[in-house]
Order: structure tokens, then C-alpha cells, then sequence
């Protein structure tokens, strides 16, 4: 048994010493690299999403271990992926930890870019922390960015105001409605009508005592209408060491409260639920929902194909604009290979060819206003899904409208407490929850999640 | 009327049986079942009849290189493998240890078991990671396997055992046969042991198979993966590429090994082994 | 025990032997960690991002704050999710143990039987709770066919009232763990000397005679044993409410249980009031099961010795008869 392993083994070195002359092999006919530039690249992501992305679009990619654990480039450097999953804030606890050894880990070991989502992306942008390389340092003007929305610069701007990520994607928000419906209850499915209908929230009102005289509800769940409103507060979530609950927020609230007392909304209870799946699908009498580009091929596709509602959908601009998810490289400070990392965020978030193609082969909302421009024109996005409707002229309107200025690291503490809290307010009858029960749990649930936080302010 | 009472009860037991049967495999029917559909099959709810996505599916985790499955399935063998002959050895060995000798720790050391017993193993968990980082192994499987030897549950298990069904009068034969007291442990009360070894051997297998939290935090390394870490990473995968169909087959794949190895170890369970030492 | 204490003295050295292995692994894996943990309990120490904020020492402050939360009422909680499954558990793993081992109980398909109880545990808690949650869904199959059945005119909103997420979690926990519970008082009761239940037998003693006066005293170790890893079972239960209800305890934090508590400020990274939480689990725990144990253990030997004495009659009286 025993010799059976060490047989194993060997074979296995053997092997993996095999592919490191192949690779060596390659190196010889590539560019060489600066000269203080290291072997390895190391990218910390959370699933093969970029990964993918990169392989395809990078230029001087020229293949793939047999794991995809490895690419490697034609000047014979090679990128080291190391995933860890997001369940559990695995990937987080990974990477703080690796950031942590980051100023004593040999330079091949020597974490050089990690990807960030929305909803943590100031945790590592922050300038106090300093884990991240501002752009500048590296190198990228703003000539270099000029064609991204501004928002998804915005966002991830220091307190020092130094940008230090780059995402290749926008992901605004939009109304997609059944255009049955639309007929029944406004006589026309156009989207220019449906957008007058729908243009502030007094008019959604309206139209949703319509929907709902005509035997129909509104939307599904008060999750759908939530980024809507915390896209739209006038103030971060946190101020020095106080929660400040928004207005808006409790706007959303008590209009939720009512919705869901009044059968404005189906009183769903969150999203990727089967019930919200099945207010999607054909028998269905749920009017619309706010969902980015994305959520058209994920969420309303998979419950309509084939189906009589297969191309039942438009969509236009929601009464306020929104975003909803997105993705940042960021460049860690104390990488050994600053010239690549600096080529990889620029082909990969600034370069129209490569976002072009992203557009095209992976329905992606690309990050450069112009080029969106161009394909909301271009007849290859009228999808069926929404009968021919192209759906790039709404989202790059809704894009440019975006502002995150008030974004803070705590808002994916508040965004899940928040809904929570108030989620069972919204169904009393069932949970027994007041709003004053409701908003305690809310304190309770945020100052136990940040420990530096010490009280919550609630708007008069 | 004895006749009758016996028939009335025999009906009793097999309805019961029935129920709590049908409970235990209805499960497994409905995860075979979502793992026969595909991802638009499965958002539109529950069904009870097969879909026809089951190959699609099976390639779809198989042929996916980011998930190297035959190594995981390795690993995750290896690694369960390992700590249940571990766990079950040395809590056996100890628990004998506590309960054959007598010397002046042994009340204090029972004690302390006892004691450690009752802490949850998540407080330990961030400590844990820092610790083994700090050793150098991290990334390896050995921090999975080694801390095993110290099962405080499955030694209070054994201890138990010992107690209902172990007699000193066979150690004491032995003894006068000369036997050391070491092999009279492996020759004579492992053997009677069995039953209680193969039920801990089971469960703990089972549990390390199934373990996520802590060997994620250690295992960064792709070809050392065990298989929740791989499932884990599916259901981590973006929207675009995210497909319930291929998680649940992954889940269904991910549980066949252990199925198979149940059903040889189970064996020992069913036939109801060696029944126990002969007491007294 | 006597005969023991004599000859002791020369086998000494092999207790200690035989414990080192086990010792020695729980010092370096488990103790270092541990004390760090109850050493942060006294400090303020938590991440604020990736800013670390102390170590600063102060005092018995973690405590004091611990005890102006809602401790009592995830105690409770845990309590309650843990007897409605527990004591479902215990009765049918009793049941079945004493009917599988019963050799004049003749079941049909009991090989069958033995081995599919065990089968739920088998899945990841986490893939069992994304099936449970599917099924009980406001518009799963359990609330349609309810409804088809004409027993509900509306779906029941299991997860969204106190009561039907309780159960739920305790449903769940009954599934994966009743068929652990089983086997593991098979192996007790099949660890009983046979001539004693083939004493009681030729005796003329009932199913239930035998059941509780014979089978009951004789596994008590066990039974205390499953007792008491039940309860800390309980007491840690953690991933079945987690995934079931998101993390969230919802609604109204009423399915919120002690570890769920404990994780979130592990989450936060709060090792301070994670250290000062770990300490009470454990004394709360510690006291529980020094309880049960002193409770079952106490007057154990005695009760065994006697029922061994009576089965020893019988089967004398059997024999002769």
C-alpha cells in the first residue's frame, strides 16, 4: 500500500515536472518581461466568473492547465487562480488572512489582484487599510477610463480620493413588465407608454390601483422594489459611529406595509424563492419586476420559454434609477507584478474590443457608455425573450443616472438586517410583528453584526 | 388471545416502519428527481416525476474541469477514511486506558474529558486556522485528519460500551496467559468492541464526509479539495452560469461513495455482529 | 475492583499510556485555540474591516454587556427547537432498538428497514435543508396538496410563523438524527448478555417487562451517553435553523439558537464577546450535563447489579423449570 502511494507520487511529480519544462519551452519564444517583474500572478476570485471572461478575452493567453487552476501567458508568466467559495465568507476569511501575510509571503506567493463585489468593495477600498493599489499608482489615467459610468468609479473612490478598482461591468436596473398585462389594464404595450406610466412613484401608484382594479398585482415582493429606494437615500447608512436609518428607507417601509396589506405587491417573501419564480412564470398575474440585465436570462427566462409568456416582456426605466450587483479587480498593494496587473485591468475594463466581446458572447452590460451607445442601435439585443425589444438603450440611460455616492462599507449589513427586520412588520398578521418590534430587531440584528457601531438614529 | 395481541402489534410495527421508511427515502427520491432536471425544469417548483436533463447534467459535472470530481471524491475518501480509523482506535484506547487501570490522574482526566465534552467546536474554529498557519499546515490534509485522535463524544461512547458490555475477567485471563497489556487491548477488546466501532466508524465517516466550515478555511488548494468545498463553490457560481440541475447531480454524486461504503459497513449493523463479550 | 486496586500499582503506567495520544492531540490542536478564546473574552478585540481594533483589556465588560441582550430568549429557543424534536427522537429510537433486537418480533423487510433509517443522515445538512425548504414553500408541495385535500383554503406560510419554522427545524432534526439515536441503542441493547434475555423469556415476561426491566437498566451508560450528546447536540444546534431560515433566525429572531448567536459575532469578528459567549455556552453546558449525568450515573451500579441479580434468578428458575 504504501509503495503503491510512493509510486503515485512519483508519477505525479514526474508529471507536474513535465508541464513545468512545457511551460519553460514557451517562455523562450514569448516577449520578455520587465525585468523586476515576477513568474506568477496570483488572482483571488470566488468562482470561475472572470476566470472564464479572462481566458477568452485576454490577449496573450495561450492556454490552460488541465485544471483551469493555471493559465499561462505567451511571456511565460502564469496566473495562479485560487478560488474560495462565497458561502460563509469563506472567501473573505481567506483573503483577509492572505492579505494579512501579504508583506512576508515570498513574491510568487504575493497576492496580485482579488475581485471584490459590490456589496464589500469599500472594506478593501478603504485608504486606511491600505490593501489595495490606487490605479494612479499604477499608472492609469483617466484618459484611460474616460468611457466607464461614472458610478462604477464612483463607488469604489477612497475617502483620499483615489480610485482603487475597476469593474468591466455596469449593472443598472429596469422595469421588465408583461406586456399582456400592460394592454389589459393601459390599452398599449409600448414601452415609451409604459415608462409615463411608471416615470415617478405617484404615477407607479396609479397605474397600480389600475393593475389591481383589473384583477392583478402590482409586483411580487417588497425585496423587488428594496435597491430601488436604498439606490436613492441622501445619506451613507452609517455616520461616525451611528446608524442613520434614511428617510427613504422608511418610506420604503411604509409604503411596503401598505403594498402588502392592500394587495399592491403578492406578498412574496424574498427573492430566488420558488413563489417569486412562479410570479414570473405564465400563470402568473404579476405585472413587472426591477431587475439589471442579467435578470432577464437568469431569473424571467428560464420560467416563461416555451410558454405562451416566452415573449410576453419589455422593459422600460423604473421609476427611480437602481443598480444591482457587480464585480471590481482590484490591484493589491505589495504586488510583485504592477505592469501586468496594470495591463490586465486595463484590457479587461477599458479595452472597447474586449468589451465588445463581452457584450456580445456573454450578454454582458460592458463598462464604456460609448460602445453601449453604439449596441443599443444594433438589432443583434433585440432579444426575443422581450419581443424584439432592445433592451441597452434603457439600461445605458439608467446607468448614467446611477449615483453611489452614498454608499458605505456597512451596506451589506444593512441591505440583509434591514429587509429582515422589517420583512416580518410586513407580514403582522402571520408573525405577530410590530413596526417598534420590528425596528428594535433592527438594532439589535446591525449593532451585533458591527461591533464599532453603537446606536441607531431613526428619521423623526 | 396471545395470538391476536402478537398480530395486532406486528401491524403496529410495520406501520410505523412504514412511515418513517417512506420519510427516510422520500428525500432521497427528490434529490435523484431534481438532479434529473434541468435548471428552467427545476425554478418552475416541485415535481414528482423525472425530468430528462439527467445526462446533461452527469457531463455537465463531470466535464467540468474546474471541479476535478474523481479527485475530490479521493480526497474526501481519504480523509473520512483516515479519521474514522483513527477516531474509533484512540477513543477506544483511551476510553480502555480510563476504564481498566486505575492511577491517580485517571478521575481528573475523566473529568477533564467530560469537561471538554460540552465546548462547541465553532469557538475554536478562527483559533484553529491561526494555529495550524502558524504550524505550516495549512493547505494540507493532515490538520483534517490528525486532531481526530482526540474525540471527547466518541471515548465517552466507548467508555459507555466498556461499561454495559465489557467483563475485566477476560483481561484478567489474558493476563495470566501472560498476554502484554497492549496486544490484550488490539487482540482481545477491540474484538469485542466491534459493534460499537462500527457504528462510530460509520458516523464519524459520515460526518467528516459531509464537513464543510473548517475544511474550507484550511484547503486552498484545488487538488486538495474535498467534495462540500467543490459543492459549495457550484453554488457560489455566478447567475449567469449558475444551474441547480448540475448542483443537486453534484450532491447526488457527492453521496454515492458514501452510500456504498454505508451499505458494506452497515452489514455489521443489520446482522447484528458478535453480540458483544460475554459478560461476567 | 478489589483484585484491581492490588495488582494496579505494575499497570499503572499503561493508563497513562494508553490516554497520552489522546491528550497530547487535544493540547496542541484544540487547547491553544481554546484559551485564546477564553483569554479574548476579557479584552475588547474585533475587525472593523480589515482594521483590527485592540486587544484592550476590559474586564468582565463582555459579560455585562452579554447579559443586556436577548441571551435568555436564544436559550429558550434552542430549548424549545431541541425538546420538540428530542423527545420524538428518543421514544421512536427506544422503539425501534427494542423492536429490531427483539428476536420474537418478526418484521418483515427489517434488514431493509435497519438500514434506511440511517439514510437521512447521510445528506449534508445543507442540501437537506434546501430540499425541506422547496417542499414547505408557501407554494411547494405540501401546502398544494394540503389545499387539493381541501384541509387549507390557503397555503400555510410555514417559515413566516413562530411555530411552523420551530417545527420545521425540529422536524428536520427528528429525520437526520432519529436513526443515528437507533443504531446506537442497537449497539447497547445487542451489547446485553443473550442468557438474559432468554432467562426472561423462558420466565413467561412480557415484551414490556422485559423492556423495562431488564433492557432499560442494562443500557443506561448508553442511554445516559445518547442523553447527554443530545443535549449538547441541542445546545450547539447550529446548521439546520441557519440554512433553513437564512442565517436569520426569522421571523422575529424566534428560531434564533444559541451558536446562531455565537456566529454571528464570529462573523463580525468579534472575538471578544465570541470568548465571553463561548464561556457561558460552556457553563451552561457543563451544568446541564453534570446534571443528567449525576441524575442517570448516580445510583447506577447498584440498579444494574440488581438487574443483573434478577436475570441471573430467572434464568436459574428457567432452567430448572
Amino acid at each position: 500500500m504504501k509503495k503503491k502511494r510512493l509510486c503515485l507520487v512519483l508519477a505525479m511529480l514526474m508529471l507536474v515536472s513535465m508541464l513545468a519544462a512545457c511551460g519553460g519551452g514557451e517562455t523562450a519564444t514569448g516577449d520578455t518581461p520587465a525585468a523586476e517583474e515576477g513568474k506568477v500572478i496570483n488572482i483571488y476570485v470566488w468562482n470561475q466568473e472572470f476566470q472564464e471572461k479572462f481566458n477568452d478575452c485576454y490577449p496573450g493567453v495561450t492556454g490552460t492547465s488541465s485544471d483551469l487552476s493555471v493559465t499561462n501567458l505567451e511571456d511565460g508568466t502564469e496566473v495562479h487562480w485560487i478560488i474560495n467559495p462565497n458561502q460563509d465568507g469563506v472567501y473573505q476569511d481567506k483573503l483577509d488572512e492572505a492579505l494579512g501575510k501579504q508583506s512576508s509571503a515570498p513574491a510568487d506567493e504575493k497576492i496580485d489582484m482579488f475581485l471584490v463585489e459590490a456589496d464589500y468593495a469599500l472594506k478593501y477600498v478603504d485608504p486606511d487599510v491600505g490593501v489595495a493599489m490606487p490605479i494612479s499608482q499604477l499608472g492609469i489615467t483617466e484618459a484611460d477610463i474616460a468611457n466607464q459610468y461614472d458610478y462604477t468609479l464612483e463607488a469604489v473612490t477612497g475617502a483620499d480620493g483615489e480610485i482603487r478598482a475597476l469593474s468591466y461591468q455596469a449593472t443598472p436596473g429596469m422595469l421588465v413588465y408583461r406586456r399582456s398585462i400592460a394592454k389589459a389594464v393601459l390599452g398599449t404595450d409600448e414601452p415609451d407608454a409604459v415608462a409615463e406610466a411608471v416615470a415617478d412613484w405617484d404615477a407607479f401608484y396609479e397605474t397600480a390601483e389600475k393593475v389591481k382594479a383589473a384583477g392583478y398585482v402590482m409586483y411580487s415582493s417588497t425585496a423587488d422594489t428594496y435597491r430601488v429606494y436604498s439606490n436613492n437615500t441622501s445619506a451613507p447608512w452609517v455616520d461616525g459611529t451611528a446608524v442613520v436609518v434614511d428617510q427613504n428607507m422608511m418610506n420604503w417601509v411604509a409604503r411596503s406595509k401598505e403594498d402588502t396589506d392592500n394587495g399592491i405587491n403578492n406578498n412574496v417573501g424574498g427573492q430566488w424563492t420558488d413563489e417569486w419564480n412562479k410570479d414570473m412564470g405564465p400563470d402568473s398575474r404579476v405585472f413587472c419586476f426591477f431587475l439589471p440585465a442579467w435578470g432577464l436570462s437568469t431569473c424571467i427566462q428560464p420560467n416563461v420559454k416555451d410558454t405562451a409568456a416566452a415573449q410576453d416582456w419589455a422593459v422600460c426605466a423604473a421609476p427611480q434609477a437602481f443598480y444591482w450587483g457587480g464585480t471590481w479587480l482590484v490591484a493589491a498593494a505589495g504586488t510583485d507584478n504592477p505592469e501586468h496587473v496594470k495591463d490586465i485591468m486595463l484590457k479587461m475594463t477599458a479595452d472597447t474590443d474586449v468589451l465588445r466581446t463581452l457584450a456580445q458572447e456573454y450578454g454582458e452590460m460592458s463598462n464604456d457608455q460609448p460602445l453601449m451607445d453604439e449596441l443599443a442601435q444594433s438589432p443583434e439585443f433585440g432579444i426575443d425573450l422581450l419581443a424584439g425589444q432592445n433592451y441597452l438603450g434603457v439600461l445605458s440611460e439608467g446607468a448614467a443616472n446611477i449615483s453611489l455616492a452614498n454608499v458605505s462599507p456597512y451596506d451589506q449589513g444593512c441591505v440583509e438586517e434591514f429587509q429582515n427586520a422589517f420583512g416580518d412588520y410586513f407580514r403582522e398578521a402571520t408573525t405577530g410583528v410590530t413596526f417598534e418590534k420590528a425596528k428594535a430587531n433592527f438594532e439589535t440584528a446591525i449593532l451585533e453584526r458591527y461591533p464599532e457601531l453603537t446606536e441607531v438614529r431613526w428619521p423623526e | 388471545m396471545q395470538k391476536k395481541t402478537f398480530s395486532l402489534r406486528s401491524i403496529v410495527v410495520h406501520l410505523v416502519l412504514t412511515v418513517l421508511a417512506f420519510l427516510c427515502l422520500f428525500f432521497f427520491y427528490i434529490l435523484i428527481i431534481n438532479a434529473t432536471r434541468s435548471h428552467a425544469q427545476l425554478q418552475l417548483g416541485f415535481s414528482a416525476l423525472p425530468g430528462s436533463s439527467f445526462l446533461t447534467n452527469l457531463k455537465n459535472v463531470l466535464n467540468d474541469p474546474s471541479i476535478p470530481i474523481a479527485r475530490g471524491i479521493l480526497n474526501s475518501l481519504l480523509v473520512s477514511g483516515s479519521c474514522a480509523a483513527l477516531v474509533t482506535y484512540f477513543s477506544a484506547l483511551t476510553a480502555y486506558g480510563i476504564f481498566a487501570y486505575s492511577f491517580k490522574l485517571k478521575k481528573a482526566a475523566f473529568t477533564f474529558i467530560m469537561m471538554i465534552l460540552v465546548m462547541p467546536t465553532q469557538v475554536t474554529a478562527m483559533g484553529f486556522l491561526r494555529l495550524i498557519t502558524n504550524m505550516g499546515m495549512d493547505d494540507s490534509l493532515l490538520p483534517l485528519i490528525i486532531p481526530s485522535i482526540a474525540s471527547p463524544a466518541v471515548f465517552y461512547f466507548m467508555l459507555s460500551y466498556m461499561q454495559s458490555s465489557l467483563s475485566m475477567s477476560l483481561v484478567e485471563a489474558a493476563r495470566i496467559d501472560g498476554s502484554n497489556e497492549f496486544s490484550t487491548f488490539n487482540r482481545i477488546v477491540l474484538p469485542i468492541m466491534k459493534p460499537a466501532i462500527a457504528v462510530q466508524a460509520i458516523f464519524t465517516f459520515v460526518g467528516s464526509w459531509n464537513n464543510y466550515f473548517i475544511p474550507a478555511l484550511v484547503i486552498t488548494s484545488k487538488n486538495k479539495q474535498t467534495l462540500p468545498i467543490m459543492i459549495a463553490t457550484l453554488r457560489g457560481s455566478d447567475y449567469m452560469n449558475f444551474d441547480t440541475g448540475k448542483i443537486y447531480m453534484m450532491i447526488t454524486v457527492a453521496i454515492l461513495p458514501i452510500i456504498i461504503i454505508y451499505l458494506l459497513l452497515s452489514k455489521f449493523i443489520v446482522d447484528g455482529i458478535a453480540l458483544g463479550g460475554v459478560k461476567e | 475492583m478489589q483484585e484491581r486496586k492490588i495488582r494496579g500499582i505494575s499497570y499503572t503506567k499503561w493508563g497513562y499510556l494508553f490516554i497520552l495520544p489522546f491528550f497530547l492531540t487535544y493540547f496542541i490542536f484544540s487547547a491553544i485555540p481554546l484559551i485564546d478564546t477564553v483569554r479574548y473574552s476579557f479584552f475588547e478585540y474585533y475587525r472593523s474591516g480589515l482594521k483590527e481594533i485592540g486587544p484592550n483589556f476590559v474586564g468582565l465588560k463582555n459579560y455585562i454587556s452579554l447579559l443586556s441582550t436577548d441571551l435568555p430568549k436564544y436559550a429558550w429557543n434552542t430549548f424549545i427547537m431541541w425538546i420538540l424534536g428530542f423527545v420524538p427522537q428518543i421514544v421512536i429510537a427506544l422503539l425501534l432498538a427494542s423492536w429490531f433486537t427483539n428476536a420474537r418480533i418478526r418484521i418483515r423487510l427489517k434488514q431493509f428497514f435497519k438500514v434506511v433509517i440511517y439514510l437521512p443522515n447521510l445528506i449534508m445538512a445543507s442540501a437537506f435543508a434546501m430540499l425541506f425548504f422547496s417542499l414547505f414553500s408557501n407554494s411547494g408541495p405540501v401546502n398544494s396538496i394540503l389545499m387539493n385535500l381541501g384541509i387549507v383554503a390557503e397555503p400555510i406560510r410555514f417559515m413566516e410563523s413562530t411555530l411552523g419554522a420551530r417545527s420545521l427545524v425540529a422536524l428536520m432534526n427528528f429525520l437526520m438524527w432519529f436513526g443515528n439515536t437507533t443504531i446506537m441503542l442497537m449497539a447497547a441493547i445487542m451489547g446485553i448478555n443473550p442468557a438474559i434475555f432468554e432467562a426472561a423469556e423462558l420466565d413467561g415476561c412480557s415484551h414490556r417487562q422485559t423492556f423495562f426491566k431488564i433492557t432499560l437498566p442494562q443500557i443506561k451508560p448508553l442511554l445516559t451517553y445518547t442523553l447527554i450528546t443530545s443535549l449538547i447536540g441541542g445546545l450547539q444546534m447550529f446548521d439546520v435553523p441557519q440554512i433553513l431560515t437564512n442565517a436569520q433566525g426569522s421571523p422575529d429572531r424566534t428560531t434564533m439558537t444559541l451558536i446562531m448567536f455565537l456566529n454571528n459575532h464570529l462573523k463580525s469578528k468579534n472575538y471578544g464577546m465570541a470568548g465571553a459567549l463561548s464561556v457561558y455556552l460552556f457553563v451552561i453546558s457543563a451544568v446541564l450535563c453534570f446534571f443528567v449525568y449525576k441524575l442517570n450515573m448516580g445510583d447506577d451500579s447498584r440498579e444494574r447489579k440488581a438487574a443483573e441479580k434478577r436475570a441471573k434468578k430467572l434464568a436459574k428458575k428457567g432452567g430448572q423449570g
